[in-house]
């Protein structure tokens, strides 16, 4: 049976936020791409960490040549494809888990050259038939957003843009301006994975753009544990967990839903 | 007040998003967003200065050995029994090949823009020799990321690099050639953006690179024309260069943009040939290459059915690589240029035609240019002249071909 959501797409996030900020937390938006470890076991894991309580998911799109991503990611995306993940597959797998009951928000993750290749309105057309809520494309900077622009409003799915520290003050009005659902806050300069510890000037930068920014912030890249997910709860509307979630995945459905589960602990305390 | 040596005509594509018609932009994470503005007022200043044209032009003129000469290739000429065939002889600058041009450029700009640790990618090592030479003379820190196939493939310039001082960092990730370690450079660009300059070494990749490095090139063909008509009375009727991703090939074309009656021939890297889908000829192969993006730039990619990007093959590491700068996509599309292949077999041939009737051995990339002008110049009359960009000497490929060919 499909899953009844009473919102999708920009609609369904906000909800999403209100819901975390009545609880005085940040929503939990994990990333988990298709095709890892094999299809039917990231279809596991997702339904596994939605059954866990977290807030939304990044639906990753494998690519052959992720220049923002780190080893962890890298290789698992590597897998996927070599498991036969397509653009095609990705859908498919949200319908999936939209008729396994997975009722959270869903955005799809991918770098641009295979949403290209699928066709722009194509693809967004297709996500929000599959019940996708959402776009993120890393290399995608607010400056072409016009490639995805007039679908995503169409068919009411968020297009999200990123931040980064190196971002001035020009740039983060120019994503702001863009970006609909939320902003992708990037908490480092440099590629993804786990990092022990979260940059110190954390704090100091979330506030810089919230002075300029209008949208919820979502922080990514280097949260791997429960403790900094509880640190920055504090801090944003919502933050991304990917390869360590990725890496525990490759060890087993459990291990990534444990994790998940002691995060999302973590975040209600 | 010295002259400005880089012309640089606003009327002049790209736009100001970067884009050559349908082709550019800039396609990158946020992250490395601010450092590209900064590195296009950069350049914009510089060239803008007097100055930077005056130190350039004298390192292009006492360290690389410009201008580098356009010679008649009599005896070619008369083998193949049409057209008149020079080679610009890109072969003799400092380092062996055209690189140097675009390394010492970048590595001026880098210098002024107080960036002391310089990164960048390569394929066939001319581009990573170019940069480590640039660097030793400047002063700067030098990595060189390199895939591992390439490192095997290209011994003497892996030596060469270290010996100059700079760190050669083997790249293991996808097809492990010029495609990963370009990915790598730019993932460490994106870790380490607010100390290091990327010194990307072929006109593609975000604006302002495709731009910067054809400005950078141009000096090849702004020479080549004047040393053309000097030596013949004309200007060229054809000009022929080899096309990876297309730095050489770029530099040639500009100064002849606007002369309507000179047909520019870009070659691409046939490999085993068109139908063993084992070649790099993204204009030959419609198939398998269409417009996509990739590594921040929207040009002609060879990619499957689902936009993963595609391993490429050519007996040449330099033109290994399965995108084009967004200008020659560009060029093509309004039929400016026009753009042909020669497969591994046709450049080896003429890798050893050039070397037996001129005394001149090519590098496997400018052998590709070298076996269109074998195809072409009999089909032209006695009085028209073909010229040819010899962008390397083949010294860095003899264990290649040994290889092949054997004692």
């Amino acid at each position: 049976m499909r899953v009844l959501r009473d919102t999708y797409g920009i609609k369904a996030l906000e909800v999403m936020f209100a819901r975390a900020k009545a609880q005085h937390r940040a929503a939990f938006l994990p990333y988990f791409p298709i095709g890892y470890p094999n299809y039917a076991a990231s279809l596991a894991t997702i339904k596994a960490l939605a059954d866990a309580g977290v807030d939304g998911f990044e639906i990753g799109i494998p690519f052959s040549d992720p220049i923002a991503d780190g080893p962890t990611i890298q290789a698992a995306t590597q897998v996927a494809l070599e498991n036969g993940a397509t653009v095609r597959r990705c859908l498919e797998a949200v319908r999936t888990l939209r008729t396994q009951g997975v009722s959270q928000p869903m955005l799809m993750m991918g770098y641009a050259n295979p949403l290209v290749a699928y066709g722009t309105d194509t693809f967004v057309r297709d996500a929000r038939a599959a019940g996708a809520d959402g776009l993120i494309v890393p290399d995608l900077p607010p400056e072409e957003a016009a490639m995805f622009a007039g679908s995503c409003q169409r068919e009411g799915l968020a297009l999200v843009f990123m931040l980064a520290p190196t971002s001035n003050d020009e740039r983060i009005k120019l994503a702001s301006a863009a970006a609909t659902g939320f902003i992708y806050v990037v908490s480092l300069t440099g590629i993804t994975g786990a990092r022990r510890e979260l940059p110190a000037y954390l704090e100091g930068f979330i506030a810089r753009l919230r002075a300029s920014a209008d949208k919820p912030l979502v922080l990514g890249f280097g949260i791997s544990s429960p403790e900094q997910a509880r640190e920055v709860s504090r801090l944003t509307d919502g933050f991304i967990v990917g390869s360590a979630l990725v890496r525990a995945g490759g060890e087993s459905v459990e291990a990534a839903r444990d994790l998940a589960a002691s995060m999302v602990a973590a975040i209600r305390n | 007040m010295a002259e400005l040596y880089i012309r640089s005509d606003i009327s002049d594509l790209p736009d100001a998003r970067g884009y050559f018609g349908e082709y550019g932009g800039r396609f990158v994470p946020e992250t490395i967003m601010p450092a590209l503005d900064e590195l296009e007022q950069a350049y914009a200043d510089a060239i803008a200065d007097p100055q930077f044209h005056a130190e350039l032009s004298h390192l292009q003129r006492t360290y690389t050995g410009r201008p580098t000469p356009v010679t008649y290739a009599r005896r070619l000429s008369e083998a193949l029994g049409g057209a008149q065939v020079y080679l610009k002889r890109e072969d003799l600058a400092h380092t062996g090949a055209h690189k140097i041009n675009n390394a010492l450029g970048q590595g001026l700009l880098a210098k002024r823009m107080g960036k002391r640790r310089i990164i960048a990618e390569t394929g066939a090592g001319q581009h990573g020799v170019g940069t480590a030479t640039a660097m030793a003379l400047l002063g700067l820190e030098c990595h060189v990321y390199m895939g591992s196939v390439d490192i095997r493939r290209q011994q003497p310039n892996v030596f060469r690099m270290k010996l100059l001082g700079a760190e050669v960092i083997p790249v293991e990730s996808g097809s492990r050639t010029l495609k990963d370690a370009i990915n790598e450079a730019m993932r460490d660009w994106v870790t380490n953006v607010e100390t290091t300059f990327y010194l990307l070494g072929s006109a593609l990749g975000p604006h302002p690179y495709p731009m910067m490095v054809r400005d950078f090139q141009s000096i090849i063909g702004t020479e080549a024309r004047e040393q053309i008509q000097a030596e013949t009375g004309q200007l060229p009727d054809a000009c022929v260069a080899c096309v990876g991703g297309g730095s050489n090939a770029i530099g040639l074309f500009h100064a002849f943009r606007d002369d309507a009656a000179t047909e520019l021939i870009g070659v691409e890297a046939g490999g085993r040939g068109i139908d063993s889908k084992e070649h790099a000829a993204r204009f030959a192969d419609l198939d398998i290459s269409r417009p996509g993006i990739l590594h921040g730039t929207r040009s002609f990619v060879m990619q499957d059915s689902d936009g993963q990007i595609m391993e490429t093959h050519s007996i040449s590491a330099g033109l290994d690589y399965p995108s084009v700068g967004p200008e020659h996509a560009h060029l093509r599309q309004s039929e400016r240029a026009y753009y042909t292949m020669a497969t591994d077999a046709e450049a080896l041939e003429a890798f050893q035609v050039l070397s037996k009737l001129e005394g001149i051995i090519p590098a496997l990339e400018s052998a590709h240019a070298v076996a269109e002008a074998i195809k072409r110049a009999p089909t032209m009359p006695r009085d028209s002249v073909l010229l040819v960009n010899l962008s390397g000497r083949g010294d860095k490929d003899l264990d290649t071909v040994i290889g092949i060919l054997g004692e």
